[in-house]
C-alpha cells in the first residue's frame, strides 16, 4: 500500500490547482469546477487518513461533503444561468456592481 | 446653645413662593394683584423675622435643618438655616425695609407694564438675600450670594428696551463675577486647608472651632480672597464701578438692592467670618485702608455729580467704605451698626429721590430741578431728615454709628490717625454733597421745564408713608447704640454673642471720644455751610466752580471708567476679537477641517481596493490565509 504522504501530496496539488483556478480563470463555470476540485482534494485527505487510522469517521464526513457539493453545484449553476440570461456573459470581471 | 426653630425656613420660602406664583400665574392676574401678593409675602416673612428676633434668647442660636444637601464622606453639608443675633438684625433690615420698599413700589411702578415681572424679581431677591443671611455654611451663603447678584442684574436691566440699561446690568454682573471668582477661590482654599487638618466642613460654627488650626499665611490668603469677593458685591475699590451704573434700574430697586441690603452682603460676610479675619492682621489692614480710601474717594466724586441718583450711588459706595473701615479695625459690631442705620437713611434718600423723579416724569438731572419744596412737602421733609442723618446731625442714627466708626478708626489697636483723618474728611464731604443736592433739588428757583411743571404733584400715600416711616427710623435707629457717656449701647452686648467681645479701646485721654465727636460735627457743619454758600443762595460761584479743571475731573469720576476701559476692556475685547476672527476660524477650524479633509483624501484613494471583483477579494483572502499559516508555522 502506498504511504500516507503520497496521498497528502497529491491532495495538496489538486487543492492548489483548484485554488489557482478559482482565482485566475475568467469563466464562472470553470470557477465552479475548480471549487469542486478543491472539495474533492479535501475528500481525498479524509479518506487517506481514515484508512491510515482505521477509523470510519473520515469516510462519513466525505459523504456529507459530497452531498453539500452536489447541492452547491445546483445552486451555483442556477445562479450562473440566471446571470448569463441577464448579461450574456460569464466573465467575473464584468460583474463589478458592488463596489465603492 | 442651639435650638430647633421650625419657622425659620418660612422666612426665605414665603417670598420664593410669592415669586413663583407671580412668575407662573402672573400673566393671568391683574398687575395690581401681583403687587399685593408680593407685599403680602414679604409682610409674612417680616412677621416671622420679628418672631425670631423676639424669641431669640440672648447668646442663643436657632437652627432649622431641612435635609442633608451633600453627603460625600468625609464632607457633609446640610441645607439648614441658623439665626443668631447677627442674622436676626439682618433679617429685620431685609424684610422690614424690604416690605416698606415693596409698598412704595406699588405706587412707583403702579402704571408700569412689567409690574408682575418686577414684583416677581423683587420677591426672588428677598428670598436669596434671606437665604444668604440665614445660611449656616459657606456653600449655602454662596448660593444666596450669587442669587442676589442675579436679581440685581435682572432688576438693573428691568427696562430692557433701553440698551444702556442692559449694558449697565451686564457691567454689574461681570464686575461682580470678578469678585465672586475670588470669593469662590477663598471658599475652596479654606475647604482644602481645613481638610488638610482633618476638618472637612464649611459650617460656620465648626469652622470657628477649628479656625486656630489654620496656618497664618493661608488664613491671610483666604481672607484676602474673601475680601476680593466683598469688594465686588459691596462696591469697594477697585470693583466699585458697577454700582453707579446700577442706578439705571427702577429707583425702589436702587433703594432695596443697591443701598440697603445686597451691597451690604460683603460687610455681613466679613462679620460672619470675623473669626477668620481676626486671625489675619494683614488682611484687616488692607480692609481698613481700602475702606477708608473708598469712603473718601467716592465722596469726592459725589460732590460733582449732577444726576440725583448718582450722587446717592457714590454716597452709598462711600458709606460702605465706612463699614469696611470699621470691620478693618476690628470693630465688626460698629460696622453692622452702621449697616443697620445706613439701611434706613439711604433707603429713605433713594425713595425720596424716586418720589422726585416720579413727580418730574423721569427727570434725573438736578440742574433741571430746584424749588421743589413747595410741590413735594412730604418728600422734602423726609429728605431733609435723611440728609441730616447721613451728615451726622447730633442725636440721629448717622451721628451715633458714624462716630462709633470714627472713634474706632482712631482709638482701636488696629486704627491709626491717617485712617481717622480720611474718615473725618469724608464726613465733611458727605455733609457738603448731601446739602448741595438738597439745595439744588428743593430750594432756589424752580428750573423745571414748563410742561412737566404743570404736572408736578406729591406722590401717593403708598410712597409717602414708607418715606415717613424710614425717616423716623433714621432718627431713632441710632439710639440703640449710643456711646458710653450717654446711656450706653444695647447694640454691642446683643451682638457680642456672635462677634465676640471686642478688644477694649485704650482710652488714654478721657473724653477723647467726645472731642473727636466735636471735631466731626465741626467739619460736617463746615460742609453744610459751604453747600449753603455755594448752592443755597442765588450765586454765580457754582458755575465758576463747574468750569474748573478739578471739577471736571470729579464730574468724570477721575476717568476711572475710561481707564478701566483702556486697560482691561479694550485689550480684552481686542483679544477676544482676534480669537474669534483669526484664531478660531484659522487655527481651530483649520485643525478640525484639516483632519477631516486628510481622512477624506485618504479614503478617496483607499476605496479603490474595493474593486467589486470577486476574484480580487478571493485573492486577498488567500493571501491573508497564507500569511497566517506562515506565521503559525514559523513560530
Amino acid at each position: 500500500m502506498a504511504p500516507l504522504n503520497y496521498y497528502l501530496v497529491l491532495s495538496a496539488i489538486i487543492f492548489a490547482i483548484g485554488v489557482a483556478g478559482v482565482v485566475i480563470r475568467r469563466n464562472f463555470i470553470v470557477i465552479l469546477l475548480s471549487i469542486e476540485l478543491m472539495l474533492n482534494a479535501v475528500n481525498l485527505t479524509f479518506i487517506a487518513f481514515a484508512r491510515y487510522l482505521g477509523s470510519m469517521e473520515g469516510q462519513v464526513i466525505v459523504f456529507f461533503v459530497m452531498t453539500v457539493a452536489a447541492a452547491e453545484a445546483v445552486v451555483g449553476l442556477a445562479i450562473i444561468i440566471s446571470i448569463f440570461r441577464h448579461r450574456r456573459s460569464l466573465d467575473p470581471r464584468e460583474m463589478q456592481l458592488l463596489k465603492w | 446653645m442651639m435650638e430647633q426653630f421650625g419657622l425659620l425656613r418660612f422666612i426665605p420660602l414665603i417670598p420664593l413662593a410669592g415669586a413663583a406664583l407671580n412668575i407662573l400665574f402672573g400673566a393671568r392676574l391683574r398687575p395690581q394683584f401681583a403687587g399685593f401678593l408680593a407685599c403680602g409675602a414679604v409682610a409674612l416673612s417680616f412677621l416671622v423675622s420679628l418672631a425670631v428676633f423676639w424669641l431669640l434668647p440672648a447668646s442663643g442660636v436657632f437652627r432649622d435643618v431641612l435635609f442633608i444637601w451633600i453627603d460625600s464622606e468625609p464632607f457633609k453639608a446640610q441645607l439648614s438655616f441658623q439665626a443668631d443675633a447677627l442674622t436676626a438684625v439682618m433679617l429685620l433690615v431685609i424684610t422690614g425695609i424690604g416690605l416698606l420698599i415693596h409698598v412704595y413700589s406699588l405706587g412707583y411702578m403702579g402704571d408700569d407694564e412689567g409690574m408682575t415681572r418686577y414684583f416677581a424679581y423683587l420677591n426672588l431677591f428677598v428670598f436669596f438675600m434671606s437665604l444668604l443671611v440665614l445660611a449656616d455654611n459657606l456653600l449655602l451663603l454662596f448660593v444666596g450670594w450669587e442669587g442676589v447678584g442675579l436679581c440685581s442684574y435682572l432688576l438693573i436691566g428691568f427696562w430692557y428696551e433701553d440698551h444702556t440699561n442692559t449694558i449697565a446690568g451686564n457691567k454689574a454682573f461681570i464686575v461682580n463675577r470678578i469678585g465672586d471668582f475670588g470669593f469662590l477661590l477663598g471658599v475652596l482654599l479654606l475647604f482644602w486647608e481645613m481638610g488638610r487638618q482633618g476638618v472637612w466642613t464649611l459650617n460656620f460654627s465648626e469652622l470657628e472651632r477649628a479656625a486656630h488650626l489654620l496656618r497664618p499665611e493661608s488664613v491671610t490668603l483666604i481672607t484676602l480672597l474673601f475680601f476680593a469677593g466683598a469688594t465686588g458685591k459691596s462696591a469697594q475699590i477697585p470693583l466699585y464701578v458697577w454700582l453707579p451704573d446700577a442706578m439705571q434700574g427702577p429707583t425702589p430697586v436702587s433703594a432695596l438692592i443697591h443701598a440697603a441690603t445686597m451691597v451690604t452682603a460683603g460687610v455681613y460676610m466679613t462679620a460672619r467670618l470675623h473669626f477668620l479675619f481676626s486671625l489675619a492682621p494683614a488682611t484687616l489692614a488692607v480692609i481698613a485702608t481700602i475702606g477708608a480710601l473708598t469712603a473718601f474717594f467716592a465722596a469726592t466724586i459725589a460732590v460733582a455729580q449732577n444726576d440725583i441718583k448718582r450722587v446717592l450711588a457714590y454716597s452709598t459706595v462711600s458709606q460702605l467704605g465706612y463699614m469696611f473701615l470699621a470691620a478693618g479695625v476690628g470693630a465688626f459690631s460698629a460696622a453692622i451698626f452702621h449697616l443697620f442705620t445706613h439701611a434706613f437713611f439711604k433707603a429713605c434718600l433713594f425713595l425720596g429721590s424716586g418720589s422726585v423723579i416720579h413727580a418730574l416724569g423721569g427727570e434725573q438731572d438736578m440742574r433741571k430741578m430746584g424749588g421743589l419744596r413747595r410741590y413735594l412737602p412730604t418728600t422734602y421733609w423726609t429728605y431733609l431728615v435723611a440728609a441730616l442723618v447721613i451728615s451726622g446731625a447730633p442725636l440721629t442714627a448717622g451721628f451715633f454709628s458714624k462716630d462709633q466708626i470714627l472713634w474706632q478708626a482712631y482709638a482701636s489697636p488696629n486704627g491709626s490717625t491717617q485712617l481717622w483723618l480720611l474718615a473725618w474728611l469724608t464726613a465733611g464731604l458727605t455733609a457738603f454733597y448731601m446739602f448741595r443736592q438738597l439745595f439744588m433739588v428743593f430750594h432756589g428757583a424752580c428750573r423745571v421745564a414748563e410742561p412737566a411743571k404743570a404736572r408736578l404733584h406729591e406722590s401717593p400715600a403708598a410712597m409717602t408713608v414708607p418715606l415717613v416711616l424710614l425717616a423716623l427710623g433714621s432718627i431713632f435707629a441710632g439710639w440703640l447704640g449710643t456711646p458710653d457717656f450717654m446711656w450706653g449701647s444695647v447694640w454691642d452686648p446683643w451682638l457680642q454673642s456672635v462677634l465676640g467681645v471686642q478688644e477694649a479701646v485704650d482710652d488714654a485721654a478721657p473724653g477723647g471720644e467726645l472731642f473727636l465727636m466735636a471735631l466731626t460735627l465741626g467739619i460736617a457743619a463746615l460742609g453744610f455751610l459751604l453747600a449753603f454758600l455755594l448752592y443755597g443762595r442765588e450765586s454765580r460761584v457754582a458755575e465758576r466752580i463747574a468750569a474748573t479743571t478739578i471739577y471736571r475731573w470729579l464730574a468724570h469720576k477721575y476717568y476711572v471708567d475710561e481707564i478701566y476701559d483702556c486697560v482691561f476692556v479694550r485689550p480684552f475685547t481686542a483679544c477676544a476679537r482676534w480669537l474669534a476672527q483669526i484664531f478660531d476660524p484659522g487655527f481651530i477650524d483649520g485643525f478640525v477641517n484639516g483632519v477631516a479633509s486628510t481622512i477624506r483624501a485618504g479614503s478617496l484613494s483607499w476605496r479603490r481596493i474595493q474593486s467589486g471583483d470577486v476574484q480580487h477579494y478571493l485573492f486577498a483572502f488567500l493571501a491573508g490565509t497564507l500569511l497566517i499559516f506562515a506565521y503559525l508555522l514559523g513560530r
